[in-house]
């Protein structure tokens, strides 16, 4: 579980994230939305620790990572593991070589054991026969395949995925999303991913935080944030109308008044 | 790791920038000879002189120096681009993440393998610079090999190779942390990371040339000179 508490931060004279306290449950997918320039990623840059917030405090698991030690956040640290919106792949590394990485660096494991957990690692995101490939030699799809296979192999307490979905095709987003719900549950981590996609929240959003212009709006689940009456939220949820014409014909067919002048065929047009 | 890491940095420096440093020198070191044989017009100075003029200018300068201007340009701007873009294509973040010290493991070795090679590529460099005016000065005929060589020996100071190796060590620091300050930092996008490069390497050579003179002041103007 990670706690955030009355989180702060600003650069200069702006304030990018003001106050905003969370807990992100474990076995989870904990998703944090917004639009652009909400504060999302600058919130999740100081959970992971890439940035320090000016205010406020961030539990792993009970104990304030801005207080510990160079050790003790290093030890944290090997627990993490993050999926980066551009896959942030090493170029001048086969997938192999990438994956391998971070038992190269933590663990004293035989190069056959590590190449034996790579191996698992790759089975376990659906990729095979890539690992002598480099990462300008596979797709999108796969880069972001091997980032969560390159995340996963130390075996984390914590996920973070950074727009996952973002340069994919709907049908590669949903096998993402399907694949990061999967891990998971399957590892019992906590999950959070920072995104713009209805399609995810919708798939995967156990837990659902919504920033708007730095602050937390909301709070919920995928199945409340349809029936959600924050303003601010349904404008985002439903910025287009073919959304809006959506949820308002499933809000009418759950109170058994369908309105047959407005049906599917008629919001298509 | 950190091992391979130095090594692979080793290789790159050193392998990567050997066919051009070869080529600088050879060429540097004939032209000096035929220069200085152009400008030796009086029948008073013997032949022999144009070998020492060109022994003591290819150790003294051009092999630190011009070498390493060279150097900045195709070390220093490989080490700005590649941290650059590491730094843009968040491969530094993601480093961080996994609680790697990014400055110990992207950036030491390279400082450390180019105190290594530079050096290396300087005696390398002086070397084949002294050999490429005996090349010329004999190809042209301005003087016979045995001459050359016998200009060679004379009046050598071996402290002129000491203070090419201290010019030599100080550039290579000054070629590896200046594009790596530059690419590490990068802000922005490709864009920025050319003009990172751009910068590293500018920085680089005014660094080389002002460190040329503060060495040559305090080094060249002691006692033990």
């Amino acid at each position: 579980m990670i706690e955030v508490k009355n989180i702060r931060k600003g650069f200069g004279e702006k304030i990018v994230i003001d106050d905003v306290s969370a807990v992100m449950q474990t076995g989870k997918c904990n998703l944090i939305i917004g639009s652009s320039g909400s504060g999302k990623t600058v919130l999740m840059k100081c959970i992971v620790g890439l940035l320090i917030p000016d205010n406020g405090e961030i539990h792993y698991g009970g104990k304030n990572f801005l207080t510990m030690n160079d050790e003790e956040r290093k030890e944290l640290r090997q627990q993490i593991g993050m999926l980066f919106q551009g896959s942030a792949l090493f170029d001048s590394m086969t997938v192999e070589q990438n994956i391998m990485f971070p038992l190269d660096m933590f663990t004293t494991n035989t190069y056959s054991e590590k190449l034996k957990r790579v191996n698992e690692a790759l089975e376990r995101v659906n990729l095979v026969d890539v690992n002598k490939k480099y990462p300008a030699e596979i797709s999108g799809g796969m880069k972001k395949r091997v980032g969560i296979a390159r995340a996963i192999v130390l075996n984390p307490k914590y996920l973070f995925c950074d727009e996952p979905n973002s340069g994919l095709d709907p049908q590669t987003s949903l096998l993402i999303d399907k694949l990061i719900k999967e891990i998971t549950t399957e590892y019992n981590i906590t999950t959070v991913v920072n995104t713009h996609d209805m399609n995810s929240v919708m798939e995967i959003g156990d837990h659902i935080i919504y920033m708007y212009q730095g602050l937390k709006e909301w709070e919920g689940s995928n199945k409340e944030i349809i029936f959600s009456k924050n303003e601010k939220l349904n404008q985002f949820i439903f910025a287009s109308e073919f959304l809006q014409d959506a949820k308002d014909m499933r809000m009418l067919e759950q109170t058994g008044k369908i309105d047959n002048n407005r049906n599917m065929d008629e919001m298509i047009k | 790791m950190y091992w391979k890491e130095f090594m692979h940095q080793c290789s790159e420096i050193g392998i990567g920038s050997l066919g051009i440093v070869v080529i600088i020198s050879i060429f540097m070191g004939a032209v000096s000879a035929l220069q200085t044989a152009y400008q030796l017009v009086s029948p008073f100075i013997p032949l022999s002189t144009i070998a020492q003029i060109v022994r003591d200018t290819v150790i003294l300068e051009f092999a630190p120096t011009l070498v390493c201007i060279v150097l900045a340009g195709v070390v220093g701007s490989k080490i700005a681009g590649e941290l650059g873009n590491m730094r843009v294509s968040e491969q530094i973040d993601a480093l961080e993440i996994m609680g790697i010290n990014t400055k110990t493991y992207l950036i030491l070795p390279k400082i450390l393998a180019a105190m290594v090679m530079i050096p290396l590529l300087v005696i390398i460099a002086g070397v084949l610079g002294i050999w490429g005016g005996r090349i010329a000065s004999v190809a042209s005929g301005i003087l016979s090999a045995s001459t050359y060589d016998k200009g060679l020996l004379q009046y050598f100071q071996p402290y002129n190779v000491f203070f090419a190796l201290v010019k030599s060590y100080t550039f290579a620091f000054i070629i590896s942390s200046i594009p790596a300050y530059y690419g590490y930092y990068v802000k922005g996008g490709a864009l920025e990371i050319g003009r990172a490069s751009t910068k590293s390497v500018v920085v680089s050579c005014v660094m080389i040339l002002f460190a040329d003179y503060i060495l040559a002041q305090l080094l060249l103007s002691s006692p033990s000179a």
